[in-house]
């Protein structure tokens, strides 16, 4: 019965999820350029140009898939932290540290896009919509995630501190975002809904997929780029660090 | 535990009232915070009127931060809060406590303040009726929330700012629902759904925040 028994835990030691994250890298970060590539091709020639809001809804093609990446990482995030705290497992708790530059830059950069699309759309750069608040505070709570972890020298203290922060804000989410929903929007409502016909050009819809699975790629690579300085950074006392050094230098 | 619970509460109550600077300090600080607002904006009733909700739940928010230091500061400091850790009772319990003590002698204060202030803030009699039950209702959400920065942060250097940080954000709830249950009220709409929907997240937070303080105070202390 127990003969061929998997070891599903392997790779949860740094040790050997190091040369294993080295090998996944070129791959996944192929994907991403090109996904990249593609996705940007069709978003830019191919796709026509919209009836209403002209070129400069293009900028949708980089504003959606950041902010779907910024609220998954999130709690992504906070799934990662979370094994961590409850298994103890160093590995969960450097993903999640890891995951969390990306997250924050990708809510900076749905921001920032945001802001542009809504200049020429809606005249301004910036109103108190809901959606735009929500993911502002979305932003905050990555900053308050990155600042305690910085603060803290002692990195298992601070992998648990920020775990217990990250899963507090991950309960939060939703409340902030009702109460965010109830006090004002403007935004336009979800053109993409799962069981619902998209109310999109196929083309654009396309484009739009391929981009998301773009910065998926993008996040997996830099992830695990991050996670192996990390492991680095941490591990450095342990005697497979020495050895890999020492080989390579 | 009842014992435990109101052992703790009476000794960081006369902790408290032996030096008394701290807790009217905090007062002070949100009496002029919201103070400075009619200076800044100028002295139109009309414009007052609006911005009293917004103004004096932020005040009331900047103040509760103000004073989460000395919730587990002072006693992490001088070690007695290793001692209440070995209490041989529910760690979850003893920060209950600590925290319940915590609003009464910054929330407690502010909520009896808050109608004079909004005197001059020239708001309706109906509208500081709300405005004490909706203080009433947020202010201990602001203790419960704060509670889990002040842990996290315990013994870390620039905690102050630190502790601003990851609970502001958190608290952006309380916030809408108290400035919105005010509005409301003064523009004659009801404000029982903003009062409710408060009840609810302060239920919420009782139910989960002495027990996730109490880990974050483990993962410090440790």
């Amino acid at each position: 019965m127990a003969r061929r028994n998997i070891n599903w835990f392997k790779y949860t030691s740094p040790a050997s999820f190091y040369p294993l994250a080295g090998k996944m890298i070129p791959w996944f970060a192929a994907a991403t350029v090109l996904l990249l590539m593609a996705g940007l091709y069709i978003g830019f020639f191919v796709a026509p140009t919209d009836y209403k809001q002209g070129e400069a809804y293009r900028i949708i093609y980089i504003h959606v898939p950041s902010a779907w990446m910024a609220m998954f990482l999130y709690l992504l995030m906070a799934f990662y932290a979370g094994l961590g705290l409850a298994f103890n497992a160093r590995l969960w708790s450097m993903m999640a540290s890891a995951i969390a530059p990306t997250g924050a830059l990708f809510t900076f950069i749905s921001l920032w896009t945001g802001a542009l699309w809504g200049k020429p759309m809606w005249g301004t750069w910036w109103v108190w919509d809901a959606r735009l608040t929500s993911t502002l505070i979305l932003f905050f709570l990555y900053l308050g995630f990155l600042s305690l972890q910085s603060v803290i020298e002692d990195a298992r203290r601070a992998d648990r501190a920020g775990a217990l922060l990250a899963l507090v804000g991950a309960v939060n989410v939703p409340i902030i975002y009702f109460s965010v929903q109830w006090w004002n929007t403007l935004h336009q409502g979800a053109s993409i809904r799962l069981g619902d016909t998209p109310s999109i050009a196929p083309v654009m819809l396309a484009a739009l997929l391929i981009m998301t699975a773009a910065c998926w790629m993008y996040s997996i690579t830099v992830t695990l780029m991050r996670v192996r300085c990390i492991i680095l950074e941490r591990e450095s006392r342990a005697p497979w660090v020495a050895e890999l050094l020492g080989e390579t230098k | 535990m009842l014992t435990t619970l109101r052992w703790i509460i009476q000794r960081d109550m006369t902790l408290a009232s032996r030096g008394r600077a701290g807790v009217l300090s905090t007062l002070f600080f949100f009496v002029i915070v919201v103070s400075l607002f009619p200076l800044g904006v100028g002295p139109e009733l009309s414009v007052l009127r609006t911005i009293a909700p917004g103004v004096v739940s932020v005040a009331a928010l900047l103040a509760s931060m103000l004073s989460l230091d000395r919730m587990f500061a002072h006693d992490y400091l001088d070690g007695s809060l290793e001692q209440l850790m070995l209490v041989p009772q529910p760690l979850s319990i003893v920060v209950l406590g600590k925290i319940i003590a915590h609003w009464l002698l910054t929330g407690v204060p502010l909520v009896l303040i808050a109608p004079v202030l909004g005197v001059q803030f020239d708001l309706p009699p109906k509208a500081l009726v709300t405005l004490v039950f909706a203080l009433l209702l947020g202010t201990p959400v602001l203790s419960l929330v704060g509670a889990i920065g002040a842990a996290l942060t315990l013994g870390l250097r620039g905690g102050g700012v630190l502790v601003s940080l990851l609970v502001l954000p958190l608290c952006v709830p309380v916030l809408i629902f108290t400035a919105g249950a005010v509005e409301a009220s003064i523009t004659g709409a009801s404000a029982e759904p903003h009062l409710s929907l408060l009840g609810a997240v302060l239920v919420l937070a009782l139910l989960f925040v002495p027990w996730t303080t109490a880990a974050a105070l483990r993962i410090s202390m440790e």
